[in-house]
């Protein structure tokens, strides 16, 4: 626990054991078991309303489950009082205390602690983050992502075992949130603390946690590396919230051991077996945009490669870095290519007829009962969206 | 006292300073308002300062003066109404003291605790501002009744015996700071409540998070933040309550030997019509309130409010 004036020694292990969260109306985590290994950088990854933020509040303790028990370094913390355990948050709006200077703000924690020479500490942690020289400022005379240090600061200067990042940087701009992540991961590294970091932001979360877990609905969907994630996503949600996928739904025909065939369409299309979390019946299998060949002529047929097609070009869109194309096949529907610029510029138009093909070891297939006609579902689509400001709104009133 | 100033205090970022134009439009929209200040504020005061110089000529009757420069006028008030002036003083600080205790933890429920239950916010700020629709005077009359000596109040205590036969509440420097504190209570819960109103718990939460317990997180967070409702609701319970003649009168809560300064000025003015004696009290009561309250706004870190 937080004994007076001791700091902790590592990072902790964190323990969620059956956690089920409701608020009157709803129910904001369904069911959640967890262990976070000390000294690792986990990411819990999801949309608005997910339950993401519930879950980082119930082990800050500003919020307690409704059941199931939180283990900090293997010590029940679940009725202990926020300010007693060893875990600190640096939140969303950062609450930096408005009344009080950069160093006072910094410094609150260790003050509170009774520790030694708090105002020192405090200057050691302002250094860390490049601040130093804005000690006496108060927060409202700082820029978002200096506010966003300070906050860093205040939490990190206590060397909590467990270090709670909601969300923290959200409201900055690109390339200072890049510079951050990049910094908060060095800090990581180098104090060593066990680091539990909530956000929504897919690419955040994969460059900076060794562990992601994604969840949606109040459960967690999937957990493992970022490569893990990417690669082999599990369910559709996790294919279409880490970055993009082209999924087809089809019956399985045949299974030769080492792969399966599912039949989309009327075309056979293989997945290794090990990558098919299910292998029987109607399953939805997929594949990355950025793994997908065109081909404006039809492919010959080749051992350990699919081919879809003849389709058309119905969008190409210039990124600099690569092209996306979308193209439409009859009957099965559309599909997006991620193509590098390898060549100056698009290699096919809008119109043009082409086929894809991709190796049958990137194919994967997922456990999910075939989803309805929404195949492609983009998180930023107006159902999506609609859905999120939803839950975002119970979240508000539940938390009101 | 803005009420425009209870934000989070501090940190007013310093705004370009505009090329000032002299615009006559500028000058035409402020000319009522200075022309009002003039008429109604500067005048009088003017007025109120001259009337305290005044002497009563050789043979003049009741109530009449000229104009002089007689600064004996405050030699003698002072010498015999110090006792009154320093009363006041003494009155309206236990009062605003008393008004803060209760109204604090008031306010802290309506603006923070009943955040979650709209409709209890709204009815117990109803309930704050409910007594105004009433007389001043009606509602000190009524606590006369309340408290008089026929009252079950006076009477349950004479009969516990835990006061004298012979002692009464009314009209005692107990029920005068009672009606004081009373009557500006509400002046000390709005603008406390305005300030915790915008208080934002996620402070709270963030105090709480970096070891401060519940009572901690009060003293260092959420007082200070609420600190220029507190100053506001002080000096807007303090200024009048120095000033009043209705609760320390006997016809209300007082008695001869609760006399304010207010009461003094009254009488001198209105029965004996010491105009001079009366108007170098006004003077003098304005002078050292304002001197308090500058010494308060000051150290409380508010300067702002001014």
């Amino acid at each position: 626990m937080a004994a007076p004036g001791a700091f902790a020694e590592a990072g902790a292990d964190l323990e969620l054991i059956g956690i089920h969260k409701r608020f009157p109306g709803f129910t904001a985590i369904e069911s959640l078991d967890l262990t976070i290994p000390a000294g690792s950088f986990f990411a819990l990854l999801g949309p608005s309303g997910c339950g993401k933020t519930t879950t980082l509040r119930l082990v800050a303790g500003l919020e307690q489950p409704t059941s199931g028990r939180i283990l900090i370094g293997g010590k029940d913390v679940t009725d202990v009082k926020p300010f007693r355990r060893p875990v600190n948050t640096v939140f969303q709006s950062y609450a930096l205390f408005p009344h009080m200077t950069v160093v006072e703000n910094v410094a609150f924690g260790l003050k509170r602690r009774r520790i030694a020479d708090a105002i020192a500490k405090a200057h050691e942690a302002l250094e860390l983050v490049e601040l130093d020289h804005l000690a006496q400022r108060k927060p409202a005379q700082l820029s978002g992502g200096q506010q966003q240090r300070v906050a860093l600061a205040r939490a990190v200067v206590n060397r909590p075992a467990l270090l709670l990042l909601d969300e923290p940087l959200g409201a900055l701009d690109l390339k200072l949130r890049r510079q951050m992540q990049l910094e908060l991961k060095s800090i990581q590294g180098e104090v060593g603390l066990t680091f539990l970091h909530v956000t929504h932001d897919q690419e955040e979360a994969m460059t900076m946690a060794d562990t992601v877990a994604v969840m949606n609905k109040g459960e967690i969907e999937q957990m493992g590396s970022p490569e893990e994630l990417y690669e082999l996503p599990k369910t559709a949600f996790v294919a279409n919230f880490l970055g993009q996928s082209n999924l087809f739904t089809g019956e399985v025909t045949s299974d030769s051991g080492a792969v399966i065939v599912v039949d989309v369409a009327g075309i056979k299309v293989a997945v290794p077996k090990a990558r098919a979390q299910r292998h029987t019946g109607t399953i939805t299998i997929g594949v990355r945009p950025e793994k997908l060949a065109l081909h404006p002529s039809a492919p010959a047929p080749q051992a350990g490669v699919n081919v879809l097609g003849p389709g058309r070009i119905t969008d190409v869109s210039f990124s600099g870095v690569s092209t996306q194309y979308t193209l439409a096949i009859p009957g099965i529907g559309e599909i997006v290519v991620f193509a590098q610029n390898m060549a100056f510029g698009p290699v096919v138009h809008v119109g043009a007829e082409v086929w894809v093909a991709w190796q049958v070891e990137h194919g994967f297939g997922l456990a999910d009962e075939p989803p309805g006609e929404d195949r492609f579902v983009d998180d930023t689509s107006t159902g999506s969206l609609a859905q999120q400001t939803k839950q975002e709104l119970l979240e508000e009133l539940g938390e009101g | 006292m803005a009420f425009a100033a209870f934000g989070g205090g501090g940190a007013a970022a310093t705004a370009e300073p505009a090329p000032l134009k002299r615009s006559w439009v500028a000058v035409g929209l402020l000319a009522p308002g200075l022309a009002y200040l003039a008429l109604f504020f500067l005048a009088p005061l003017v007025s109120l300062l001259l009337t305290s110089l005044q002497i009563a000529p050789e043979g003049a009757g009741k109530g009449e003066y000229v104009q002089a420069f007689n600064w004996d006028n405050y030699v003698v008030a002072i010498e015999s109404y110090w006792p009154h002036i320093l009363r006041s003083f003494t009155y309206a600080i236990i009062a605003t003291l008393a008004a803060l205790l209760i109204g604090y933890p008031v306010a802290y429920f309506i603006g923070v605790t009943a955040r979650k239950w709209p409709m209890v916010q709204a009815l117990t700020l109803t309930l704050v501002i409910a007594p105004f629709f009433i007389s001043f005077l009606l509602r000190t009359l009524a606590w006369k009744q309340i408290l008089g000596d026929n009252s079950w109040i006076a009477q349950t205590l004479h009969d516990l015996g835990w006061m004298p036969a012979d002692q009464n509440i009314v009209g005692t420097p107990f029920s005068v700071i009672f009606g004081l504190t009373y009557n500006f209570l509400p002046f000390m819960v709005l603008p406390i409540y305005a300030s915790l109103e915008r208080l934002d718990r996620r402070y709270l939460e963030a105090g709480n998070d970096l070891y401060a317990s519940a009572p901690t997180t009060f003293w260092k967070v959420t007082l200070p933040l609420s600190l220029p409702g507190v100053v506001s609701g002080t000096l807007l319970t303090f200024i009048p309550a120095a000033g009043d003649y209705i609760n320390a009168s006997q016809i209300y809560l007082g008695s001869p030997q609760t006399a304010m300064v207010g009461n003094v000025i009254d009488r001198t003015f209105l029965e004996s019509q010491q105009y001079p004696i009366a108007a170098a009290l006004s003077v003098l009561l304005m002078g050292i309130v304002l001197v308090i309250v500058a010494i308060y706004v000051r150290r409380s870190g508010t300067e702002e409010l001014l």
